[in-house]
């Protein structure tokens, strides 16, 4: 099996995670359009663990599941705080500091 | 499916190859649909299908640990987690449609399709020779045996910066959930005795059922016809009007109750009548 397909696949997923984060405004979605980037990225690692014969890919993908999950922790009470103040989890209600 | 059988055939190892297809389109389509599902709470099923089949990839790149750990972190605790947090923010809180910056959707489709074709074009120029890591795997005994013997060898010290990361984000969380209470909590003893003093210690009103809504954001009506609030719970009190609450409806009701007619779109009903 040719290793370049799960880099082909890596690559699309990122991109389409990527799109996500720059359309959509609902802050829990963007927030898993961050979490599909870093599952690619993960795949990448992986697969390139394999190319190499090591295991060092794997297990900088375990870190960067450890990271994803505390990230994950920490944004989504960032979410909740501000819906309780604003009442909504849209990304553009948070623009306090813009001017 | 000559092509698939073509591609089969030049490729070898033919079970990876099945199961690379079938994960990778269940894995794009559950993205695409995570991008393009207007509910949150359906993006969140996409993407957890996404990840399961990307823990079916691991597991055939020869990486099970890593495969198990990401259907237990994922889709177990990270999905979980989502879903409590939209179940709590609301799950009617989608999108809405309007673009704020002119032109971004476009332009942002644009940068994408740019980030992928430069993507896809540097993997495809790049010429790979696979060593496969089963022999990395059967040094150690095993996959995850390896992989214990690099985190608590090599990358040890990256081992213990994790761990301090992770009591940060439980802190983090701790303190950004938290919300501090100003006055001290009242004893049912005190409760009961402002109950008693306050004026009214019969029952409160049950909630208003009309004939059209009998949700309990509608105010009751009182013997003598006018509304009150003491039925509606505390916490929609303010709220009354985001829960569906129908003051015209309301309004009309009082009407009906004082012996007057209806007004309104039910007049044509009850003016017959």
């Amino acid at each position: 099996m040719n290793p370049s397909n799960y880099l082909y696949l890596s690559a699309i997923l990122f991109s389409i995670g990527a799109l996500g984060v720059l359309v959509r405004r609902n802050a829990i979605v963007v927030f898993m359009c961050v979490e599909l980037m870093l599952n690619a990225s993960n795949l990448a690692f992986v697969s390139f663990s394999r190319i190499h014969g090591t295991l060092d890919g794997q297990v900088i993908a375990f870190f960067v599941m450890v990271v994803a999950a505390s990230e994950v922790v920490v944004g989504l009470a960032i979410i909740m705080t501000i819906f309780r103040t604003r009442r909504s989890a849209s990304v553009d209600e948070a623009n306090l500091l813009k001017y | 499916m000559t092509a698939l059988l073509a591609l089969v055939e030049t490729t070898g190892n033919t079970g990876e190859t099945i199961v690379f297809w079938v994960c990778a389109i269940i894995a794009v389509v559950g993205a695409l649909g995570m991008l393009l599902s207007p509910k949150a709470v359906h993006s969140a099923l996409f993407i957890a299908s996404t990840m399961i089949s990307l823990a079916v990839l691991y597991v055939s790149l020869s990486a099970p640990f890593l495969g198990m750990t990401q259907i237990v972190v994922y889709t177990g605790a990270v999905m979980m987690l989502f879903l409590f947090v939209l179940m709590i923010v609301g799950v009617d809180s989608s999108d809405s449609l309007i673009e704020t910056i002119k032109g971004q959707r476009v332009l942002s489709i644009v940068f994408a399709l740019g980030f992928a074709g430069l993507l896809i074009a540097g993997i495809g120029s790049a010429t790979f020779s696979v060593q496969g890591v089963d022999v990395a795997n059967t040094v150690d005994g095993g996959n995850v045996q390896g992989i214990a013997h690099l985190i608590f060898g090599r990358y040890v010290l990256a081992f213990e910066v994790t761990s301090a990361l992770l009591i940060t984000a439980a802190l983090g969380a701790m303190v950004l959930a938290h919300r501090e209470r100003h006055t001290p909590r009242l004893t049912q003893r005190q409760l009961s005795e402002a109950r008693v003093r306050g004026g009214s210690p019969q029952n409160l009103p049950g909630p208003g059922v009309y004939a059209r809504h009998n949700a309990v954001g509608t105010p009751a009506l009182l013997p003598d016809g006018t509304p009150t609030d003491r039925s509606v719970p505390e916490t929609l009190r303010g709220v009354s009007a985001a829960v569906g609450v129908d003051h015209e409806d309301t309004a009309r009701v009082i009407a009906l109750a004082a012996g007057g007619h209806a007004v309104g779109p039910t007049t044509d009903e009850g003016g017959e009548s």
